[in-house]
C-alpha cells in the first residue's frame, strides 16, 4: 500500500510537473537524448545529437517561456542500460521528454515507463513497425522499414522487373524487410526467392553464387547500415553489376554517411528511402550545409533528420500546448505537419507515426561525390503495416 | 615434510588443527566487512536518487561474484559468462510473461535451469589449456546468443522480449518507479548469496578449489577429486550468474538478445580486473568502481569516456592493483599483518619451493 502512495505521489508530482508550466513559466523543459554514442551504433548516435544541438542553435534555446535544455546519455546500444537511463532522467532529473532510440530494443525497452510516467518519447531513429504501438506516449519522426520498403516492391513490378531474390541479413529488421517486400511483390503477381545471411560476420559470396545462379532481373538487398559497404564489394567481385541484375532495396544500404567510402561499386544502385542528402529543396540545401559546417564536414544522414525534425516536434509540440508537457504535450504533437528538409511530412494523429515522401533514388556521382539522386516520388506514404491493420 | 624429524609424528594432526583454526578464524566477519554491508542496505535510505544504478551495481557485482568463483578460487577462466547470465534473464523472463509473476519463484526457476545448463557444459572445461577454455565459453556463449535470435517466437528475437510484469515481491512489494523495491531486492538476494558463497570459500571444499588453482596436479596426487570439484563449482557459479541475469530481467522487465553478448562477458572480466580476483569483495566492489566511473565520465563526455576508462584499466594493469591496494592498507596500520597472525599462519611447507 505504501508504495502504492509513494507512486502516485509521484504521479501527481509529475502532473504538477508537468501542467504547472503556467505558474512558473521561467521553468526548464529538460529533454533526456539517450543515444549508442559508443559501440557499434556510434555513428546513429553522433549524427543525432549533432542534429539536435543544430535544431537549438538555429531555433534558439526558449519556446513557449520553457529553456530547453539537452541531457546527452550514452546507452552503449544495451536494453536494460536504456531503460535505466531513462528511468533516472524521469525521476531524477525530471525530464517532460525522452527521445533519442537507435535501435528497435532500445526503443521497446523504456516504453512502458513512458506510459507510466506520462513522458513523451520521440523516436528518432529505430524503425520497426510496431514500436509506436508500445506506448500511447511514442511519435516516431524516423520512418519504418515497410514504409521504406513496399515502395520499392511496387516500383519494381512497375518497371518491368518480374523475379527478384531477396538477401536479408537474418535478425528481425532484416525479416521485417524481406517480409514486406515479398508481401508486397507477390501481391503484383511478381516472383521472390529469399535468401538470409548470418548477421554477424557475413560472407556474401555463397549467397551471391545462387544469386547469379538465379537469374533474377533484380536483388533485394537489406543489410544494417555498416555492412554495406562489404556487401557492395562482394557484389562487384563476383561481377553481377555487369550480369545484368539490377540492386535494389531500402535506403540503409546506401546510407549517406558512407556511401561516399563505398567507391564506384555503388553506382547504379536503386533505393527507396525518405531521405538523400541530395534533396533538391531549399529547406535541404541550408540543413546540409549548416550540418557540415558545424561538424566538420560531416553529411547528414537519415538518423541525423530524424533527430532534427525529432527536435522540430518538440518545439513545436511545446508551441501548441504553451509550455504544457505529459499528455498536453503528445496531444499536441500529433497531427504536426510541416516542411522538413526531406519534404513535406506529418504525425499521423492515429498511430504517432510520421507520414512522408518515399523517393526513389540511384546512386550517382555529383560534383565527385556519391549521392543517391531521387528521380520520382511517391506521396505521403503511411506505415504500410499499422494502414493494413486499421483498416 | 618438516625440516626436524621431532615433529614429524606430530605433523598431520597438527596441521589439520592449524587448518581447522586458520578456516575457523577466516569465517569471522571482520568489522570492515560488517561495515561494508552496512553502509550498502544505508543507502536504501540516504540515496534514494541513485537506487536505478545501485540495483545496477548490485547485479553487476552478483555476476562479478560468479565469476570469481570460477576464476577466481578455482582458476577457470571464461570469456563466455555472460552465456549464463542470459540464460537465467530469458529463463525469468519468459517465465514472467507466460503467468508466473512471482519474482522468487522465478528466481529459483531460473538458478536451476542455468544450474543444469553450467552442469551439462562444466565437462566442456575439463580439459585443455586456458586459451582452450577460453575457446570453449566463448563459443558456448555465442551459441546460445544465436539460439536466442532464431527462436524470435520464444525470446521476441532481435526486438527483444517484452510484456513482461512482475508481481510483488513476497506478494507485498510492488516493483516502483524509482527503483527503490528493485534496489532492495537486488541487495537482499546478493547478500544471501554472498553469504553462501563466503561459507563455501572458507570451508574445506574452497580450500581444494584454491589447491587445484594453484596446482591442478598436485592437487590431484593429494587425493583432490579434481574433477568433481571443478564441476561442483562450474555449476555453482553458472547458477549464481543465471540468478544475476534473473534479477536484471525481472527488475528492469525486459530482455534483449545483449545479455548473451559477448561484450557482457568481457564487461565482467573487467570488473573483476578492476576489483582483483579471488577474493570475493573483489567483484563487489569492481562493480561498484566500474560503474561509478562509467556513470560520471559518460555523464561528462558521452562519447569518449571508454577512453578513459581503458587508461584507467591500463594503469591499473601495469601499476598492479595489489600494489596500489598495499600502499592504500599502508596507510591504515592496523590492518597490517600482525605478529599474533603471522604466527597463527598456515605452516609453510618447504615442498612449495621445490
Amino acid at each position: 500500500m505504501r508504495r502504492r502512495t509513494v507512486l502516485s505521489a509521484a504521479g501527481a508530482a509529475l502532473a504538477i510537473l508537468a501542467f504547472g508550466g503556467a505558474a512558473s513559466a521561467q521553468e526548464a523543459m529538460k529533454i533526456g537524448l539517450i543515444l549508442p554514442m559508443t559501440g557499434p551504433f556510434a555513428s546513429t548516435g553522433r549524427q543525432i545529437e549533432a542534429a539536435a544541438k543544430l535544431y537549438m542553435q538555429q531555433n534558439g534555446d526558449t519556446v513557449a517561456g520553457k529553456k530547453i535544455q539537452l541531457i546527452v546519455k550514452d546507452d552503449t546500444g544495451v536494453a536494460d542500460v536504456t531503460k535505466r537511463l531513462a528511468q533516472e532522467l524521469i525521476v531524477n532529473d525530471k525530464v517532460g521528454v525522452i527521445a533519442g532510440f537507435g535501435l528497435t530494443p532500445l526503443a521497446l525497452a523504456p516504453a512502458p515507463l513512458a506510459t507510466q510516467a506520462k513522458v513523451p518519447a520521440v523516436v528518432m531513429a529505430a524503425a520497426t513497425a510496431t514500436i509506436t504501438e508500445a506506448s500511447p506516449y511514442i511519435v516516431r519522426t524516423s520512418f519504418t522499414l515497410p514504409q521504406a520498403t513496399v515502395p520499392m516492391a511496387n516500383w519494381a513490378s512497375e518497371n518491368g522487373i518480374k523475379k527478384v531474390v531477396t538477401l536479408v541479413s537474418d535478425y528481425g529488421p532484416g525479416i521485417d524487410a524481406e517480409k514486406a517486400f515479398s508481401g508486397a511483390f507477390s501481391a503484383k503477381g511478381g516472383q521472390v526467392e529469399s535468401l538470409r545471411v548470418p548477421l554477424a560476420n557475413p560472407d556474401f559470396s555463397p549467397f551471391l553464387q545462387k544469386v547469379a545462379d538465379a537469374k533474377p532481373d533484380a536483388l533485394f538487398v537489406f543489410v544494417p547500415s555498416g555492412v554495406g559497404a562489404q556487401f557492395m564489394k562482394q557484389f562487384v567481385e563476383r561481377g553481377l553489376d555487369k550480369s545484368g541484375i539490377k540492386l535494389i532495396g531500402p535506403g540503409d544500404v546506401t546510407d549517406d554517411d558512407i556511401l561516399n567510402g563505398m567507391g564506384d561499386v555503388a553506382l547504379g544502385a536503386i533505393t527507396t528511402h525518405h531521405y538523400s542528402a541530395a534533396h533538391d529543396s531549399p529547406e535541404n540545401k541550408a540543413f546540409v550545409e549548416a550540418f557540415k559546417k558545424a561538424n566538420n564536414n560531416m553529411r547528414p544522414n537519415f538518423m541525423a533528420l530524424g533527430g532534427y525534425d525529432g527536435m522540430h516536434v518538440i518545439y513545436e509540440g511545446l508551441k501548441k500546448s504553451n509550455g504544457a508537457g505529459g499528455e498536453a504535450l503528445i496531444n499536441a504533437m500529433k497531427g504536426l505537419s510541416w516542411t522538413s528538409p526531406r519534404g513535406p511530412v506529418s504525425i499521423d494523429p492515429q498511430t504517432r507515426d510520421i507520414i512522408q515522401n518515399i523517393y526513389v533514388r540511384k546512386v550517382e556521382r555529383v560534383n565527385g561525390e556519391l549521392y543517391n539522386v531521387e528521380f520520382a516520388t511517391i506521396p505521403s506514404v503511411k506505415d504500410p503495416v499499422k494502414a493494413a491493420k486499421s483498416n | 615434510m618438516h625440516a626436524d624429524p621431532t615433529a614429524e609424528t606430530a605433523t598431520p594432526s597438527s596441521t589439520a588443527d592449524a587448518v581447522r583454526r586458520r578456516l575457523v578464524r577466516k569465517g569471522r566477519w571482520s568489522v570492515a566487512e560488517i561495515a561494508f554491508w552496512l553502509v550498502a542496505a544505508a543507502t536504501l535510505v540516504f540515496l534514494p536518487e541513485r537506487h536505478l544504478i545501485l540495483n545496477e551495481i548490485a547485479i553487476i557485482g552478483l555476476f562479478a561474484l560468479s565469476l570469481d568463483l570460477i576464476l577466481g578460487y578455482a582458476g577457470i577462466v571464461s570469456l563466455g559468462h555472460a552465456a549464463f547470465f542470459g540464460f537465467g534473464a530469458y529463463a525469468a523472463g519468459i517465465l514472467a510473461k507466460h503467468g508466473l509473476a512471482d519474482p522468487l519463484l522465478g528466481l529459483a526457476v531460473a538458478s536451476l535451469a542455468t544450474a543444469l545448463l553450467g552442469f551439462a557444459t562444466s565437462f566442456l572445461v575439463l580439459r585443455g589449456t586456458d586459451l582452450t577454455k577460453l575457446m570453449v565459453t566463448l563459443g558456448v556463449a555465442l551459441l546460445l546468443g544465436e539460439i536466442a535470435n532464431q527462436a524470435s517466437w520464444l525470446t521476441g528475437g532481435a526486438d527483444g522480449l517484452q510484456g513482461i510484469s512482475m508481481g510483488p515481491v513476497l506478494g507485498l512489494f510492488e516493483f516502483d518507479i524509482f527503483g527503490t523495491t528493485a534496489y532492495a531486492y537486488s541487495l537482499a538476494v546478493t547478500f544471501v548469496l554472498f553469504v553462501i558463497a563466503r561459507r563455501i570459500v572458507v570451508s574445506p571444499f574452497g580450500l581444494s578449489l584454491r589447491s587445484i588453482r594453484d596446482n591442478p596436479l598436485r592437487a590431484r596426487a593429494v587425493g583432490i577429486p579434481v574433477n568433481r570439484r571443478l564441476v561442483a563449482v562450474y555449476t555453482l557459479a553458472a547458477a549464481y550468474a543465471g540468478v544475476a541475469g534473473a534479477l536484471l530481467a525481472q527488475t528492469t522487465q525486459f530482455v534483449s538478445l545483449d545479455v548473451l553478448a559477448f561484450h557482457r562477458s568481457a564487461d565482467i572480466m573487467l570488473v573483476l580486473v578492476i576489483g582483483g580476483a579471488g577474493y570475493l569483495y573483489g567483484g563487489l566492489l569492481g562493480a561498484i568502481g566500474f560503474k561509478i566511473l562509467q556513470d560520471i565520465l559518460s555523464a561528462w563526455t558521452p562519447q569518449y569516456w571508454q577512453f578513459w576508462i581503458g587508461l584507467i584499466l591500463v594503469v591499473l594493469v601495469l601499476a598492479g592493483r595489489e600494489r596500489l591496494t598495499d600502499r592504500v592498507k599502508a596507510l591504515w596500520p592496523r590492518s597490517r599483518p600482525s605478529p599474533d597472525g603471522k604466527a597463527q599462519a598456515l605452516p609453510v611447507t618447504p615442498a612449495r619451493e621445490v
